[in-house]
């Protein structure tokens, strides 16, 4: 366990406010709730007695963190007590391979139809759900058949006055490359270069499954191709929250990665919508919005809401004429990656998510908003309702299509 | 972003000041490095129970008593009546009870009689005041209260009028959820077959005239609905005992003031800690805060320090025995004298420490040692306010209410709010 995680939880006062907030707790006895399983047992675990494995029901959500107010890393702990957790029982294969997004994209893309066809087909999500433990009914995204990074390759060269990088990660590369065309449009129409380095996954989901080791070599290399353009003092911009957050944060204090090209990367990497706003603030936003005349519910991701950045989303949207946004105030979608579409926390996960999936059908709207692709794949299959990244809006109000 | 206000600190004092704020138009910024008390404490809004050690029946004639360094002397009583009656309009889903002019007398989870100005619905018919019979159902499993603890207590306590006390355990079958806690209950208590549960245990069982005591676990999202029911079904006067954290009825306030400053559109960060706040020719000029990667800077017209005292982090004191305020710098008033101890030996003493906090004018605007306005655009609420003792006093949450209210008021009424469109010219 890093030194500043085991140190903060000397600071746990026993008040018992992460429990209130715990939306996991809230629905299963089988995580028995963040302080329980965090502060109070990792007391007990300092002498080497294995890891309680229900520690592996944390989905490592990070509410508990955000709403502690005496500043333990309440989800920290338990994210490196999993870790262990796994290290003493070996993780499973299962685990590892939904861990592994760039591989799984590298296999399906060149496959796509059949791929697709695959994951939605009945007789064979039931075999999967048997032999591998990937739930039968878990929402699963679509191979695009294309990757962005040959979209990116292909690109003419900008060559706008001010330079960004862009770091995209899995979702966009395997499953939503349009999403990530639509970024690349919005930034030039800000007149940005938009540089798109090769870049591989950020090892988050290892993390969470508890392969540490391997997530840090992930980290080690995601840095390694883009720490030229941080140290050269360009923004990296990151429409994933959760992966933008391993770099910004995670990787450091989660994974204890100690590497000062991955602090450079941190200190230049921004959310999206982070990065608009603060440009809106400087009054260099182009604000040439047509009217969108929608209603949309917008969920602010846990992970989005780890960044400690506020709600950006909701002040561009609002900047856009006859668009509604209609802030949710549900803590959690229920899927935290590869949480959600495992056998055994399927349910937990759908039972989560049933406030949101319920709020989301009441406001009858067309569509939905909320800045992570795995939350946006977990709505869709809970609510019915389609769900965009916020830059999607800003890219229809602009009239960039 | 740029705001009208920012408020530090997510507790009743900062909520109370910022929906204040937001219900007129300014747009509001609430900031805090985590959850706030309103979870621990039962939300009843104590405004004074206790002068010395004489229980108070009536805080509006109490508060005149208080001296010149207390932060209600910084109001008029009119004020502190204005605070408790917002509070009771603004959230009206939690159907406050009560006035400045009397306290209510409820028992607490260990059978101690508790003066309150303003209670919950779900509690008013606890007053022991009125007298008559109290039957209090405990609930096997629920840890944190003993019914029977609770009954014998109250037949020796100090009352006004007599009261009767007897208890009904009942053995609930276990949930789905695991917690034993507060929170589990309170949770059971919003599914239909867990009341039904309780009804049936309970019929024939209470006599015609009892009041029956629950603990506070009567439901989080649907308390009111659930308090109706239990009253309905078992045809008697039904309210909640407070508990020990979390709290059921706290967790209600909060949801109840967060929910109504998001509808008034008010932005909530919570998880952030505020580091530093650069000022600039006597005024502040911004906030820094954490994030994940690099500090984030806020701006506003105004800023709200309701950050808390010791317990909150809002003040610091070190192991040297230097004290001080974590956000804006500010000197600490109300410390004991250099060279006087601290603190008492026996836990529940009179702690000489505890009056310690920042010095405000009647505008809670802090000021300094020599009573000077320390910066014109900062206002402070709260728990962090000298010269109070809330635990002896049980003034806490009056205090948070009514200064959070005042710190609303005085920016209000230095910026009267404008339409949005004419704040734009």
């Amino acid at each position: 366990m890093t030194e500043a995680v085991r140190d903060s939880l000397d600071r746990c006062v026993k008040c018992t406010i992460c429990e209130s907030f715990c939306p996991f707790s809230k629905v299963t006895p089988l995580f028995p709730g963040p302080k329980y399983v965090g502060p109070q047992a990792e007391r007990y675990r300092n002498a080497g007695p294995p890891v309680d494995a229900s520690v592996d029901y944390c989905s490592g959500c990070g509410i508990c963190t955000q709403v502690c107010p005496q500043g333990v890393k309440i989800a920290e702990i338990n994210s490196q007590a999993r870790a262990r957790m796994w290290d003493e029982r070996g993780v499973p294969l299962r685990n590892q391979l939904i861990a592994r997004p760039s591989v799984i994209g590298k296999l399906g893309t060149p496959v796509a139809p059949l791929a697709n066809w695959a994951l939605r087909n009945p007789l064979l999500r039931e075999v999967a759900h048997r032999v591998v433990g990937i739930h039968r009914h878990a929402p699963m995204p679509r191979f695009a058949g294309r990757t962005f990074q040959r979209w990116a390759r292909r690109r003419p060269k900008g060559s706008a006055a001010k330079t960004v990088v862009y770091f995209h990660g899995c979702g966009t590369n395997y499953y939503e490359p349009a999403a990530g065309e639509m970024l690349v449009a919005v930034l030039e129409h800000n007149g940005f270069n938009v540089v798109i380095p090769p870049q591989d996954c950020c090892g988050l989901p290892l993390q969470s499954n508890g392969n540490f080791p391997a997530a840090r070599g992930y980290v080690g290399r995601l840095v390694d191709n883009l720490a030229p353009y941080a140290r050269e003092g360009l923004p990296i911009i990151a429409n994933s929250t959760s992966c933008g957050l391993m770099l910004k944060r995670e990787a450091r204090e989660i994974l204890g990665v100690e590497d000062e090209d991955l602090d450079t990367v941190s200190k230049q990497m921004y959310d999206v919508c982070e990065f608009l706003l603060l440009l809106h603030e400087k009054g260099e936003l182009k604000t040439d919005f047509r009217p969108l005349a929608l209603e949309v519910p917008y969920h602010a991701p846990c992970q989005q809401r780890g960044h400690g950045i506020g709600k950006p989303a909701l002040d561009l949207l609002a900047l856009v004429p006859e668009l509604r946004v209609i802030e949710l105030n549900v803590d959690c979608c229920g899927i935290a990656g590869t949480y959600g579409i495992k056998k055994e926390k399927y349910d937990i996960s759908m039972a989560v998510g049933a406030q949101l999936f319920r709020e989301i059908r009441e406001a009858k709207a067309e569509v939905a908003a909320c800045d992570s692709e795995t939350c946006r794949w977990q709505i869709e299959h809970g609510s019915g309702v389609h769900a965009v990244h916020p830059i999607e809006l800003l890219y229809r109000a602009y009239g960039l299509k | 972003m740029s705001y009208d206000v920012i408020v530090v600190g997510a507790g009743l004092a900062g909520l109370t000041a910022a929906l204040r704020l937001a219900e007129q138009d300014k747009r509001v910024l609430v900031i805090a490095k985590g959850v706030g008390a309103t979870h621990l404490a039962p939300s009843v809004i104590d405004v004074l129970g206790y002068a010395g050690d004489r229980r108070v029946e009536n805080p509006r004639a109490a508060l005149a008593d208080l001296n010149s360094s207390h932060p209600y002397a910084h109001l008029s009583a009119e004020r502190v009546a204005e605070s408790l009656d917002w509070l009771i309009k603004r959230v009206p889903e939690l159907g406050y009870q009560g006035r400045l002019d009397e306290n209510f007398l409820l028992t607490t989870a260990v059978g101690v009689p508790k003066p309150s100005a303003l209670v919950p619905e779900t509690m008013a018919d606890g007053d022991l005041r009125r007298g008559g019979k109290f039957v209090f159902v405990g609930l096997r499993g629920l840890k944190d209260f003993h019914a029977s603890y609770l009954a014998a207590n109250l037949a020796r306590a100090d009352l006004p009028v007599p009261v009767s006390a007897r208890v009904i355990e009942l053995d609930p079958p276990p949930g789905r959820s695991g917690d034993p806690g507060s929170l589990g209950f309170a949770r059971r208590f919003e599914e239909r077959q867990f009341r039904y549960w309780i009804m049936q245990a309970l019929a024939g069982r209470l006599e015609p005239d009892e009041k029956v005591g629950f603990p506070a676990v009567l439901g989080l999202e649907q308390s009111r609905e659930v308090w109706r029911e239990l009253e309905g079904r078992l045809g008697r006067r039904v309210f909640e005992v407070p508990l020990l954290p979390p709290s059921a009825p706290g967790i209600r306030l909060y949801n109840a003031l967060t929910g109504a400053l998001r509808r008034a559109g008010a932005r909530i960060v919570i998880g952030d800690r505020v580091t530093s706040a650069p000022s600039q020719g006597g005024r502040v000029a911004g906030i820094n805060a954490e994030s994940a990667s690099r500090p984030v800077t806020y701006r506003a017209s105004s800023y709200v320090l309701a950050t808390g005292g010791f317990a909150s982090g809002g003040l610091d004191l070190d192991s040297h025995g230097a004290v001080r305020e974590t956000v804006f710098g500010l000197s600490v008033a109300g410390m004991p004298d250099a060279g006087t101890p601290m603190f008492s030996p026996r836990y529940f003493d009179f702690q000489p420490i505890s009056g310690a906090g920042i010095a405000v004018d009647a505008d809670m605007k802090p000021v300094d040692e020599r009573g000077h306005v320390v910066f014109e655009n900062l206002y402070a609420a709260g728990a962090i306010l000298a010269g109070a003792v809330p635990w002896r006093e049980h003034s806490g949450n009056g205090i948070s209410l009514a200064t959070g209210y005042a710190a609303g008021a005085a920016i209000l009424e230095k910026s009267p709010t404008m339409s949005r469109t004419e704040a734009r010219d």
